[in-house]
This record gives structure tokens, sequence and C-alpha cells, in this order.
């Protein structure tokens, strides 16, 4: 009799026991610091210990601050950059990769995908020393395949203008094989059936391609532009680290969430870096509604 | 007979361009691991392979004021264990998830999607003030104690998980299993392919993260990789051959892991983007 009750009362506690860790960890160190950092916002504060009500001025102060202007403008740039040059050649590579004719194609895929191993602090510890002015692996390889077009002494991560690009190419290396993974995944799982009724109605290689893979690879194409628009909005790390734990010459290389780090953990200021995250945040969700909404990912559930 | 040879010379072209891509892909990590071994002399004389290698790289590393052998071991030790607390709590409460009816069951759902919509860096500097209160500040808890479950992780096992047939469940409670022993011997086995896939990419993310460790850590001597790296960058200008010794040292673990965990690593990061 004991031991059934026991068995019974286990049985119907055991959910709620097994999701506990998760709830009292996300009420701790999720819901709190959300409540708390929309409090934040709207002060003013001195590191942990000190604060005073400023009301709006937190936000106030970023519209009309320069620096603040300068990181959205980057991370736009970036952002930019990101979806508009660097997914379109995930998808090309994803494509190639996946015709039967091309040989090799998992040794391929391995060498597109393996930069992203490095993790994006190690990749701008050594991109910083690939990017040194005369000797550095990038000016060498260019100037000798562009038979001396770009010097020798290009100085990419001193030179505002350079910033950048720098920025970019690196973001390049390390995340189109990252995501060609997806599209690739998305690619294969394409119905089989549908490229053989294809190919009996007399469709052609291109024909297949927009007819069949796709609107195959929709949800996933919508799925990695939004992520990979949010993950550009949140560049921090290989760019900081990169320009030598800086935001570089002229703040040529500041991000948001560079300004927000600098804000909150250098300068002390809790609040306004709370007031940068919150005002981030709201920006990825209109960015990230306009996107769904553009490529029509609301239809494309309901179909 | 002439269509065919532009298809072939076509494709000739489209496979060197896609060797050369591969080949950029890699120049960088075959740079790195020779320069570790280069001798400052040699370094940024040959640009790939120079006639002797040296171990000094290493030895200059060691001997730095900033432990590295100390930051590398700490960093082991909180990966491992953020790995094991976050397999742990998510794949507990994926079955939970999967597996049971119980109230509340759709509220903790939505809980979930709401913290995958919440960016970073907006609970930064709330959990910093957190941490401060609590007295965690520059201790391995703080570092490790906020990010003890992973809700990519519940995801993921709970999708694996809602395809073992119910009926192993109930013939283990009719033979007395208790519900831990269920979850420990029944669901943690079947699920062995998404716990090598989920570990390598928490390992990832673990032995990676540097903002987090970056605001919390004060004393070198609890410093991981990324920090103790990053540090290393402003202190010794000119020291080129012992910072890439040590980053060699620092993503080496994650690759080695890689090669092991390969295909189920692949399979668990698009789990969610192709299935959902």
């Amino acid at each position: 009799m004991t031991t059934s009750s026991w068995f019974r009362l286990q049985h119907r506690a055991a959910p709620y026991l097994f999701v506990a860790p998760f709830l009292l960890l996300f009420f701790t160190f999720g819901l709190y610091p959300i409540i708390r950092s929309l409090i934040l916002a709207f002060y003013a504060t001195n590191g942990p210990k000190s604060q005073i009500f400023v009301g709006g001025a937190n936000f106030s102060f970023l519209l009309s601050d320069p620096d603040f202007h300068t990181a959205v403008w980057n991370t736009s740039v970036f952002a930019f950059w990101s979806v508009f040059l660097q997914l379109p050649l995930s998808l090309g590579l994803a494509i190639l990769l996946s015709q039967r004719w091309v040989r090799g194609r998992n040794a391929l895929r391995l060498a597109f995908f393996s930069p992203h191993l490095l993790g994006s602090v190690f990749v701008g510890v050594l991109f910083q020393v690939l990017f040194i002015p005369q000797y550095g692996l990038v000016n060498t390889t260019l100037h000798r395949t562009t038979g001396g077009a770009i010097p020798l002494d290009t100085r990419w991560l001193s030179e505002p203008a350079l910033v950048m690009p720098a920025i970019v190419l690196t973001s390049l290396w390390m995340y189109v094989g990252f995501n060609m993974i997806y599209f690739l995944a998305a690619i294969q799982a394409v119905d089989k059936d549908l490229y053989e009724a294809a190919i009996v109605d007399g469709a052609n290689g291109w024909q297949q391609f927009l007819a069949v893979t796709l609107p195959g690879i929709r949800p996933v194409a919508i799925f990695v532009l939004v992520t990979a628009t949010i993950g550009s909005f949140q560049l921090f790390e290989m760019p900081w680290i990169l320009l030598g734990n800086s935001s570089g010459p002229n703040k040529s290389g500041l991000t948001i969430v560079m300004y927000l780090f600098q804000t909150g953990f250098i300068t002390g200021d809790l609040g306004l870096a709370s007031a940068i995250g919150w005002t981030l945040a709201l920006g990825l969700l209109v960015i990230s509604l306009i996107q769904m909404r553009l490529t029509g990912a609301w239809k494309g559930a309901s179909e | 007979m002439k269509p065919k040879t532009n298809v072939q010379a076509l494709r000739l072209i489209v496979y060197l361009t896609l060797v050369a891509l591969a080949c950029i892909a890699l120049t960088p990590m075959l740079w790195l691991l020779l320069a570790a071994f280069k001798g400052p002399d040699e370094l940024f004389a040959y640009v790939f392979f120079a006639p002797r290698y040296t171990l000094g790289n290493f030895v200059a590393l060691f001997n730095h004021n900033i432990n590295f052998l100390r930051c590398m071991v700490n960093s082991v030790f909180v990966s491992c264990v953020s790995v094991l607390a976050q397999l742990f709590f998510s794949s507990l409460a994926g079955f939970a998830l999967a597996k049971y009816e119980f109230r509340g069951k759709k509220l903790v759902m939505i809980l979930m999607i709401s913290t995958l919509l919440i960016p970073g860096q907006i609970l930064m500097a709330p959990s910093y003030e957190l941490i401060y209160r609590l007295g965690l500040v520059d201790s391995f808890s703080g570092l490790i104690i906020p990010g003890a479950v992973s809700v990519f992780g519940i995801f993921l096992f709970r999708q694996a998980l809602l395809q073992v047939p119910d009926e192993l469940i109930h013939a283990a409670r009719i033979d007395g299993c208790s519900e831990f022993r269920i979850y420990w011997d029944i669901m943690m086995p079947v699920s062995r392919p998404m716990v090598g896939a989920f570990c390598l990419i928490s390992f990832m993310g673990a032995w990676n993260n540097y903002l987090w460790p970056q605001i919390m850590l004060h004393s070198s001597e609890r410093f991981t990789l990324p920090i103790a790296l990053t540090s290393l960058v402003g202190l010794q200008q000119q020291q080129y051959g012992a910072l890439m010794a040590g980053t060699l040292l620092s993503v080496l673990p994650v690759i080695v892991l890689f090669l092991l965990l390969q295909k189920e690593f692949v399979a668990g990061l698009t789990a969610g983007a192709v299935k959902g």
C-alpha cells in the first residue's frame, strides 16, 4: 500500500520536478533580469552600487549621441553585407555541393565549415596577425595575386576606411560555410519525387531549381535570413578583438553591442547599457517582423 | 557531342572554383598550425613552410606572467561542468515536455519560446548586478550557474524523445521502474546521437564564451582561455609566435571533438531548422 502510493506520487510529481531546474533558473536569470533591465533603463548608475532615477533621459541621450549613431550605422552596414553577400554565397555553395557530379563533396563541405569551429574570439586573434601590413598573409597573398594592385603596406586595421571591409571579410571567412550547412540540409530534405516529376515535364536544371528547390527550401531560407540578421546586429567579439580590444581608429569598428559593453562594463553605467539593450531588442523585433512579412513567412505557414 | 563537352568544361571550371574556395577556407588554419612552431625570424620570412621548427613559442607562452596552463585547466573545468549541467537539466526538461501531460505544460513552452526571442544583451547589466548581490562576481559558480540550462537543448531533446514509443515507458512502469530510472536507463540511452550533438554544440558555446567571463572574472588565476589570450594581445605586442601557439592550443580541443562527433553535430544543428 505505501509502496504503491509512493509510486503514484512520484509518477505525478515527476514532470514538475523535471522542469523545475529550468523554471528556477529562468525566473532568476531570465525573467528577473528582464524586468530589472526595464527599470534600470530609466536610471543612471555607477556600477551596481549607486543609481538615480533619470526618466527617459537615457533614451533621449542615445537619440542625440554621435557615438551611438556611429555604432548603429556600422552595425547596419555589416548586417547589409552579411545578408546580401554572405547568404547568397552560402546558398550558392550549398547548391553546388548538392550536385551529384561534384566529387569529394564531404571533404569540401568539411573544409568550408571548418573556420566556424575556431570561434569568434580566436578568429579575432588570428586575423589580427593575418592583417598585419608588409608581412601578413592577407597582404602578401593579395599583393601577389592582384599583380601589385593592392599594396603590401595596406593598413587594414588602422586605416578607418578599411576597418569595416576587414571585419566583413573575416566574417565571410567564418560564416559562409556555417550558413551553407543549413541550406545543404534543406536542399537534401526536398522530396526527390518532385524532381522526377519536373524531369518528366521536361524541366531543365535551372527550371528544376526555380520550381522545386527554391520553394522547398523557403522555410529554412527565411529562418537563416532572420537569424543571420539578428546575429549580425549582435556583432561584438570578433571586431573587438581584431581591433585589439578597441573600437578601432575613429571608432570605425564600433558596433552596438560593443558600445553597450563599453558603457555598461567599462564606464559602469548599467542604466544606459540597459537602455541600449532595449533599443537594440526593439529594433531587431521590428526588422525581423518586416523580414518575415516581406518573405511571406506567415503566408507560408497557412499554405 | 558539342554540348556535352561544353557541360564538362563548365563543370571543370565550377569544380576548380570550389577547390580554390576550399583552399581559402583552410589556408588561415594551416598558417596558424605552422606559425605556432616557427621561430621569430622564420615567422614572416617564410609564408608557410620554414626550414626549421621550434617549441620556443610554447615555452614563452607557458613562462608568461599569465599562467596559461592554469587557464587551460580553468577552461576545461568550466566547459565540462557547463556541458554536464546543461545536458542533465535540458534533457530532463525535454523528457517531461515530450512524454508527460501536466498542468502548466503550455505555459512552460511559451516561456521557453520567449527566452529564444529575447536578445541576451538585455540581460547582461541586470545579471551582473544580480551576481554582484549574490556575491558570485569573480567565481566559477557565477560563470556557470546562469547558463546551466539551455532552452535550445530542451527543444532538441523534446524533439528526439517524442519519437520514443509510449509502450516502452508503460512496460517499464509495470516492471516497477521509477520515473527517474525511465529517464536514466531508457531515455538517455535511446537519445545517444542527440547527446553527442548537444554536448559538442554546448561545449563550443562554453569554450568560446567571451563576453560573460570578461565581465565576471577579475583575477587572472580564474581566467578562461578566451580571456587569457585576449589579455595577452595587449601585453606582449611583438610576440606573435607565442600568441599563435596559444591560439592553436585554444582551438585544438574543439576541432578534435568535432572530428569525432561530426555526423551527430550536423544532424543536431539543423534538426530544429529543417523539421520546425
